[in-house]
């Protein structure tokens, strides 16, 4: 890991952010055979740190659009657990209000503005928000968040050409986690390198492992920067690796989807234990004071379960509502 | 558990299957797989690809090992870019080909739409005919534990919507094995949607391959007061209504329309034509949907015989909602079946909201 490009309290809310991800769906995993969570669940484990590490940079009212692995980019981005919870409960007073699910959480008032389980859905509408900003003057900028397996789609390369051509404030952060389901990235590009994709464009495009949220961090940075200046979008593609299974709390390993030594490997990446090293080893964080965000954070996380097991399901009747 | 359908309130019991004929009992999954085998083993220019179809899982099990056994040039995985893979099949078969295609999903089909419409059910008519466009497009529809709203959409009447596509839903093991071959036989491109509510369903499948001409509806079950004309997944839904009206002298009879376009409208008026009453089943939006198309039909082609206007059950004009409580109120379940036949039986004015 390079230098902290940013200061102590920075890093402790970063590292906040990433634990508040790895617990959240840690609880998912521990609750979800008790059927009460209705609804497919796509894990971010292990991807923590692109999420909390380009997030943390935006401002409330900067937009992001997200994928069926939503979760991390929702917490990062200021969404409310328990209204997280509470959809993924089918309550009422999800975020969704139960019509979406896992899937599909949205929460405008922290700039979440929707999450498509469409491969490659929300890219050319990430591009369409930075258009309303620029149009409007009013200098948000727009970030999405897509998989390795958005990039075998056409509107993926349809954004980035319309994005740069207009110059619009896009941040398009490629989570290459090497797999679409079950199909590795190479049965699918003859390059796997994403990032060069970009320079055809005349988007600026850089590749970094995405389990050092430190790099994640430099590299959202530049972007970001390049966005609010009127410089137009840049691509980040971070490399990770997905811990669970495509869909579930299961893992690919015990399914026989993986090898061993892939997975092992992987985990000794963990981006939240190496964030963790990291601050220890430079006396950033006391030992202690990770102990004590470990267990507010749980705390957090039990109210925002409790909360949605207590509230009620949406009436039948606004089944037809909404529309 | 991606696999489970919403709970339903099941008044009427599984029909217990019954090996007919000289077939065995084979489940609708194995049913398809064995048609996909079959053709492949028939025709060396039939060749299988899609997102995900040499995945251990198979497609829900329906694609499971054919790979192993045919080659990974017959048998293949693809990049998820639906609307190319669409018009790679149509230039295969241009070039002398047989395509396969699969989806897990039908609302991926929408990814395809352009080659799908305006290529694939375009290319033989508006070049006067001059070459064949054998293709087959399968995808796979039916929802729950929260699929939601892109995961569960039944657009099988945007498809029988454009002219130059025929769409095939088989309801049994049977007829998704004969089905599925006869579309391979085609010369022009078929939709085939399977319900995954059905993979588990067994019915009696010859182990020979065997053709279902496609535009030939099935009497399922016979009966005299009311017609129950269903697609796909409500066929057993129908079945279910139609024993437990049994037990009250309702005698209703049960006809699948297997192919929605062609749609063997000479079936459905005999029959109602006898009954003199119809309720038509979808499993997909009523607002311009099939069952409009079939109820218009026999409201002009067999006017004189009903003795009551011709109602239909199928999706609400909703996408499909996330919550156990709200997927509740967006299938129909036999309930609803039972409910609005009664109805129509006495003779009531207000049979349904959505009836
Ligand atoms: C257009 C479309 N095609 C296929 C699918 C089925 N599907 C859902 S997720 C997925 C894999 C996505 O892989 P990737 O983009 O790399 O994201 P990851 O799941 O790895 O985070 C596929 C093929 C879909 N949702 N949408
Ligand atoms: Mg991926």
């Amino acid at each position: 890991m390079t230098r902290l490009p940013f200061p102590v309290t920075l890093a402790r809310k970063i590292y906040t952010s990433m634990v508040r991800i790895r617990s959240f769906e840690e609880r998912i995993c521990r609750l979800y055979s008790q059927q009460e969570m209705r609804c497919p669940v796509h894990l971010s484990t292990g991807q923590e740190a692109i999420a909390a590490g380009t997030l943390i940079q935006l401002r409330r009212q900067d937009y992001v659009v997200s994928t069926h692995r939503n979760h991390g980019h929702l917490i990062a981005k200021g969404a409310a657990l328990k209204s997280m919870f509470a959809e993924m409960y089918g309550r009422q007073t999800g975020c969704s209000r139960g019509k979406g699910g896992s899937m599909h959480m949205s929460f405008p008032q922290a700039g979440i503005a929707g999450t498509s389980a469409i491969v490659a859905g929300g890219l050319p509408i990430a591009v369409g928000l930075a258009w309303g900003s620029v149009l409007q003057k009013n200098r948000r900028i727009s970030a999405v968040f897509f998989g390795d397996g958005a990039v075998d789609e056409g509107t993926f390369y349809e954004s980035l050409n319309f994005a740069s051509l207009k110059k619009l404030p896009v941040v398009f952060v490629c989570e290459n986690n090497f797999y679409a389901t079950n199909s590795p990235q190479k049965a699918r590009q003859t390059n796997p390198r994403i990032h060069e994709i970009a320079r055809f464009f005349r988007i600026p495009g850089t590749c970094i492992d995405g389990n050092d949220v430190v790099a994640v961090y430099t590299a959202a940075a530049g972007a970001i920067e390049r966005c609010r200046k009127g410089a137009g979008p840049s691509l980040i593609e971070a490399r990770t690796f997905r811990w669970k299974t495509h869909v579930g709390v299961e893992s690919d390993l015990e399914k026989g989807f993986r090898r061993q030594e892939e997975v092992a490997l992987w985990f000794r990446r963990c981006p939240v234990k190496r964030f963790e090293r990291y601050l220890l080893s430079r006396g950033m964080v006391s030992q202690q004071w990770i102990d004590t965000v470990r267990e507010s954070v749980d705390k957090e996380i039990s109210r925002a379960v409790e909360f949605a097991r207590n509230s009620p399901y949406p009436r039948p009747e606004t089944e037809s509502t909404d529309v | 558990m991606w696999d489970k359908a919403p709970e339903q309130s099941s008044s009427g019991r599984n029909q217990k299957p019954r090996a007919r004929g000289r077939g065995r009992l084979l489940s609708y999954r194995e049913a398809i797989r064995e048609g996909l085998l079959q053709a492949m083993e028939q025709d060396r220019r039939v060749f299988l690809f899609g997102e995900g179809i040499d995945d251990p899982a198979g497609v829900f099990g329906t694609t499971a090992g054919l790979q192993q056994r045919f080659g990974a040039g017959r048998v293949f995985d693809t990049p998820i870019c639906e609307n190319t893979l669409t018009g790679i099949a149509i230039g295969s078969s241009l070039a002398g080909l047989r395509p396969v295609l699969i989806h897990m999903r039908t609302d991926f089909l929408l990814m395809s739409m352009d080659q799908l419409a305006n290529h694939a059910a375009k290319w033989k008519y508006m070049f006067g005919g001059a070459t064949p466009l054998p293709m087959v497009v399968r995808a796979v529809i039916g929802g729950g534990w929260g699929s939601a709203a892109q995961h569960s959409q039944p657009l099988q009447a945007i498809f029988a919507h454009i002219p130059g596509l025929k769409v095939v839903m088989p309801a049994c093991a049977y007829d998704a094995k004969g089905l599925l071959l006869s579309g391979i036989a085609e010369q022009s491109p078929v939709l085939f949607i399977d319900h995954r509510w059905l993979y588990d369903e067994k019915d009696a499948v010859p182990a020979a391959a065997y053709r279902i001409p496609l535009g030939k509806a099935h009497v399922v079950r016979k009966g005299s007061r009311l017609s129950l004309i269903c697609v796909s997944f409500m066929r057993k839904l129908a079945l279910q209504a139609a024993a437990e009206l049994a037990k009250e002298g309702i005698d209703v009879e049960v006809i699948d329309v297997r192919t929605i376009k062609p749609l063997d409208m000479v079936t459905i008026n005999r029959s109602v034509g006898k009954t003199g009453r119809a309720l038509v089943l979808d499993f997909g939006y009523s607002f311009c949907g099939i069952t409009a198309e079939i109820a218009a039909r026999i409201s002009r082609d067999v006017f004189g015989s009903l003795k009551a206007p011709v109602y239909r059950i199928g999706l609400p004009d909703t996408p499909t909602p996330a919550s156990p409580v709200l997927e509740k109120c967006f299938y129909p379940g036999p309930d609803a079946i039972t409910d609005t036949i009664r109805r129509i039986m006495r003779g009531q004015k207000r049979v349904g909201k959505h009836r």
